[in-house]
């Protein structure tokens, strides 16, 4: 039975080969959509006839390996779909996170044992990864389609994207407690001297006006990181400059305020910020011990799932300019999720995402999982139940008024910049010092990884 | 020595409390949060559980389909087949340079003991590795982990093979021996108890070694115990309970060993550690 | 006698090719990965092509403050661990081998912690120096003591990782002592005896001076260990606050995560070079001390 249909597949397989070299023949000089739509044809064909001939006879197992801090709820609720209609039943391959995450992932593709599917941050970490040497050209699937312009460059490598979007984008800005802004009669503040004379009122009232958690030391980089929006409205093409090596932190008066700012928020922080954990953090903003966190809005997703009455007291701002006009939010990508090239189940895997990027199946994902910012699959909408906080977020994308963290638009991301914010936003080394350090990191980076102009 | 009553039982009393403070809190601290409920354990202190909760072993040893519990075996494998190939090839290198003294034998001394010393090359290791398609096997890492240990095991059986006299080897010799059937017959057995020294000494080390298996024998699939519990830090940062019976668990064999071999470890070491 | 021992025959019965297995062995997974280090450290490397260029990384590892901050805490974590297992194995060597009834018992306590994980310590000391939260700082607080942040304090937290290393080690150093105790005849003991000396005399002119083998053994072993320590600030502190407590192992690893698998060799070769410039001079010192006595 199984070889059967292995065989009926391989002559579809064979016929739309013929098919392809024909059109292509004809199709002459036309523009690469020509052939992106030919290239659907054997996918479409088989969608039309729904569900029971596209579906496996035999179930088909396929691994996703993703790291296990994110959420999965969402995922396994499109995958259950996915299993529903496919047959292709998805395993969760969990990793750890952060660097030690990293280095497994590098190793199980240099060793060659990649799981099929592969969740991972887009930008420059994906880059990093070599895409091109392990996971599938995805540029003329079909799905890719569906999937907006603005994400495409964080998977791209030679113009060729190797990932589709794992879901909505999300921001880093700051997430606050609304009950206690409420109370103490404060407003979101709009520039930086806002922010901090908010910080004095709430120190006054004897809380915490910024949840530090540097026991886990990614989630000092924050205010540098969520900066950037603030830094581009100044410095337009400071990306660019950067990553060719003209434009430096230390010297660029815009960059170098996102140390500086970092280093003023030191006296407003929990008294135990280096012994305090990223769950910790989330549990002092949702009692309201402390009342601003500086946070990708991931946090919000852990928040609904572990304080679910909470919510909605949750809000979010972007990190204050210090002129009003040129706050600006700062945008995450979506993770990529990207299909091992030398996987056993290429095709099963390119079925699955087929599906999973796709509005269907983002409107699956959101009704397990909330987006955390709007999407970039196109049609796909946000729910009406979405966070209070997303919410919040959206008037900066309908004025335009974001930008792409650096990190999705240079492939130089100094790996010591975690021990570095730390330092700063403890206090132990000045802003100056940390920011001319980090450019000495991001040097170190770019010459051992050979990046040209370096 | 000998010591008057009274100032013998205060001395005494002083030692028996300081122990107790130094060492059994902490053993303490870990088995009691073990066993309780994750908003008993986040208190980190030392009160008796509002209730037992056995159950947190249970899903510890459970977790991310018996992560533990495939770890446990990935790492006794390691230990067990490490240790044979370890004890077979030091005692005969051992044994022939004790019982060599020429120019040859002064240099290859000189190389053994350089890996007491010199800390291994890391990312070279890595390289020869995969070169031989070794990197991240069983083989490898077991490997790395004989040649890691060689120097230290060899110290020790060069220096007791120095006890067993010549005659003994001569007298075989006139039987009709030949070298490698009068090693493993008639020596071997002679080197039982530095041998059981390095068995004890080596596998503690390998079963708790971190570090090689980190560089040499990473992936989720063929974690070692160690790896395990360290991943175990980020996942469970705020499961204390769990993270302690994790803890507990992987501490019940050197606890065995503890037990049964307390005496033979002591006078082992000792005996290696100074003459050599 | 000697000479004529090594016969042919002996030769042929204490053949070199016993040597060969583990000769392969360590010439393959530990000589020639340290002979080829000193090459890969002066590339740009991602383990499939190599560009050589020089000695760039020795440069970068010495110049960049992240890296060698490495050098100094690697020295005083080694220099402390040391002395501190010294003396109080010492100290416990000398109780440990007196008259007290308990001994039997305090040599099992303070040996078990050597048996076990280094990570698995790691993990609980780090939970017990919580600033706040931590056993030992809510223990001081009863005594009205505010204790400090014991691993966030960028000041102590490398002495505070140093101080869980002795705990765990002292043990071994104890043992050694013990062993180096008890091989003094007893004799001379009992020759001060009849010449009236008291403790402190037995202890300064008869154990202090004889236990000097086993001194040295501990000296060079837990000198070593300081100077290679990796695990343990792993798992207690990350190299961190900021860099406070990285040591040169811990910055081999770090770079080896980046992916700058040339800059960490550099790193592996400096270490091992500065390893051998400090423990063969100790070494010689150490067994000249032992000859003149």
């Amino acid at each position: 039975m199984a070889q059967q249909t292995k065989k009926t597949k391989k002559t579809i397989l064979a016929l739309t080969g013929a098919l392809l070299v024909t059109s292509a023949l004809t199709a002459c000089g036309s523009k690469d959509d020509d052939t992106k739509t030919t290239t659907t044809t054997e996918p479409s064909t088989t969608a039309t006839d729904g569900t029971t001939s596209e579906r496996y006879a035999e179930p088909v197992t396929l691994k996703l390996m993703i790291d296990n801090q994110t959420s999965t709820e969402g995922i396994k609720a499109v995958a259950d779909e996915i299993e529903k209609r496919y047959n292709i039943k998805t395993e969760f391959d969990l990793r750890p996170g952060g660097d030690e995450g990293d280095n497994l992932v590098k190793t199980r593709l240099a060793t060659g044992e990649m799981d099929d599917l592969s969740f991972y941050n887009s930008g420059s970490l994906f880059k990093a990864l070599k895409p091109e040497k392990y996971f599938l050209d995805v540029t003329n699937e079909p799905f890719m389609q569906n999937v907006m312009d603005s994400f495409l460059p964080t998977v791209s490598v030679d113009g060729k994207v190797y990932a589709a979007p794992s879901g909505a984008s999300q921001a880093g800005a700051w997430l606050y407690n609304k009950k206690v802004y409420a109370d103490l009669g404060l407003s979101v503040p709009k520039t930086w001297d806002e922010l901090k004379a908010n910080n004095e009122k709430i120190k006054a009232a004897g809380k915490t006006a910024v949840i530090g958690s540097y026991k886990d030391s990614w989630t000092s980089q924050l205010i540098v990181l969520a900066d950037y929006a603030n830094v581009q409205a100044d410095a337009p093409t400071f990306a660019d400059d950067f990553t060719n090596n003209k434009a430096k932190f230390a010297d660029t008066p815009a960059a170098l305020r996102s140390f500086q700012k970092l280093g003023e928020m030191q006296p407003y922080m929990n008294k135990d910020y280096l012994a305090t954990t990223y769950d910790q953090a989330i549990k002092m903003l949702v009692d309201g011990t402390g009342v601003q966190y500086p946070m990708l809005t991931f946090a919000l997703s852990n928040i609904f799932a572990t304080y679910p009455d909470q919510i909605d007291n949750i809000g979010v701002f972007a990190q204050p300019a210090d002129n009003a006009d040129k706050t600006a939010l700062t945008v995450w990508m979506p993770a990529a999720i990207s299909i091992y090239k030398d996987g056993k189940n290429v095709e099963a895997a390119k079925k699955w995402l087929n599906f999973f990027a796709s509005p269907e199946g983002m409107a699956i994902q959101a009704t397990k999982a909330k987006p955390e910012g709007p999407y970039v699959i196109k049609g796909a909408q946000l729910p009406d139940d979405a966070y209070a906080g997303v919410k919040e977020m959206m008037p900066y994308f309908d004025n335009g008024n974001n930008a792409p963290a650096l990190e999705f638009l240079s492939p130089l991301k100094g790996p010591n910049l975690p021990q570095l914010t730390v330092e700063v936003g403890a206090g132990m080394k000045s802003a100056e010092d940390n920011a001319k350090a980090y450019d000495k990191d991001v040097e170190k980076q770019a010459k051992q990884l050979g990046i040209q102009g370096w | 020595m000998r010591l008057k009553g009274t100032k013998r039982i205060i001395l005494e009393t002083v030692a028996v409390i300081l122990s107790v403070v130094i060492f059994w809190v902490p053993f303490f601290f870990v088995i009691i949060n073990s066993l309780k409920s994750k908003t008993d354990a986040a208190l980190l202190d030392l009160s008796w559980p509002s209730s037992i909760q056995w159950s947190n072993y249970k899903e510890v040893l459970t977790a991310q389909d018996h992560m533990v519990i495939r770890s446990f075996i990935n790492s006794t494998l390691i230990t067990l087949l490490s240790i044979v190939v370890l004890i077979i090839v030091s005692a005969m290198t051992g044994y022939v340079l004790q019982r060599r003294n020429d120019r040859w034998s002064g240099i290859i001394q000189f190389l053994v003991m350089a890996g007491l010393m010199i800390p291994p090359a890391v990312v070279p290791t890595i390289w020869v590795l995969d070169s031989i398609h070794l990197f991240k096997t069983m083989t490898g890492i077991v490997l790395v982990e004989v040649a890691l240990g060689i120097s230290f095991a060899v110290m020790l059986f060069r220096s007791f093979m120095a006890t067993i006299p010549r005659e003994i080897d001569e007298a075989a010799v006139v039987d009709g021996c030949g070298s490698l059937r009068m090693f493993f017959q008639i020596i071997f057995p002679l080197l039982m108890p530095v041998t059981s020294t390095v068995v004890v000494l080596s596998s503690v080390g390998i079963y708790n070694d971190f570090v090689n298996p980190l560089y040499f024998f990473p992936g989720a699939k063929n974690a070692t115990i160690q790896l395990t519990l360290y991943n175990f830090t980020s996942m469970y940062n705020t499961s204390w309970n769990l993270l302690f019976a994790d803890i507990m668990l992987i501490s019940i064999p050197p606890l065995i060993l503890f037990i049964f071999f307390n005496k033979r470890i002591v006078a082992g070491m000792t005996a290696g550690a100074v003459k050599g | 006698m000697q000479k004529a021992s090594l016969t042919k025959a002996s030769k042929r019965l204490y053949t070199y090719k016993f040597l060969l297995p583990a000769g392969i062995i360590y010439f393959v997974l530990f000589l020639l990965p340290t002979i080829m280090s000193f090459f890969f450290s002066m590339t740009r490397w991602d383990l499939v092509e190599w560009n050589f260029i020089g000695f760039d990384n020795y440069k970068t590892f010495f110049s960049e403050s992240s890296l060698n901050i490495g050098f100094r805490n690697t020295l005083i974590y080694a220099v402390v661990t040391c002395s501190l297992k010294v003396i109080l194995g010492l100290l416990l060597g000398v109780a440990l081998t007196s008259g007290l009834r308990i001994k039997g018992y305090l040599r099992s306590v303070v040996f078990f912690p050597t048996l076990l994980s280094t990570i698995a310590v790691g993990i609980a000391f780090s939970s017990m120096m919580h600033p706040s939260q931590g056993l030992i700082n809510k223990s001081l607080a009863l005594a009205g003591i505010v204790g400090p942040d014991w691993l966030g304090d960028t000041s102590i937290a490398l002495l505070s990782v140093a101080f869980v290393d002795v705990w765990k080690g002292v043990g071994m150093a104890t043992v050694i002592f013990i062993a180096g105790i008890m091989s003094i005849p007893e004799d001379y003991y009992e020759a001060l005896q009849i010449d009236g000396g008291n403790a402190w005399d037995r202890f300064w002119h008869i154990t202090n001076p004889l236990v000097a083998p086993a001194m040295n053994s501990v000296i060079i072993l837990s000198f070593i260990g300081g100077l290679r320590s990796f695990d343990l600030v792993w798992a207690m502190t990350k190299g961190g606050p900021g860099f406070s407590t990285d040591l040169i192992a811990s910055i081999i690893y770090k770079q080896y995560q980046g992916g700058f698998y040339g800059l960490s060799t550099a790193g592996n070769v400096i270490l091992f070079i500065g390893v051998s410039l400090l423990a063969f001079p100790l070494l010689k010192l150490l067994s000249k001390r032992e000859v003149d006595l």
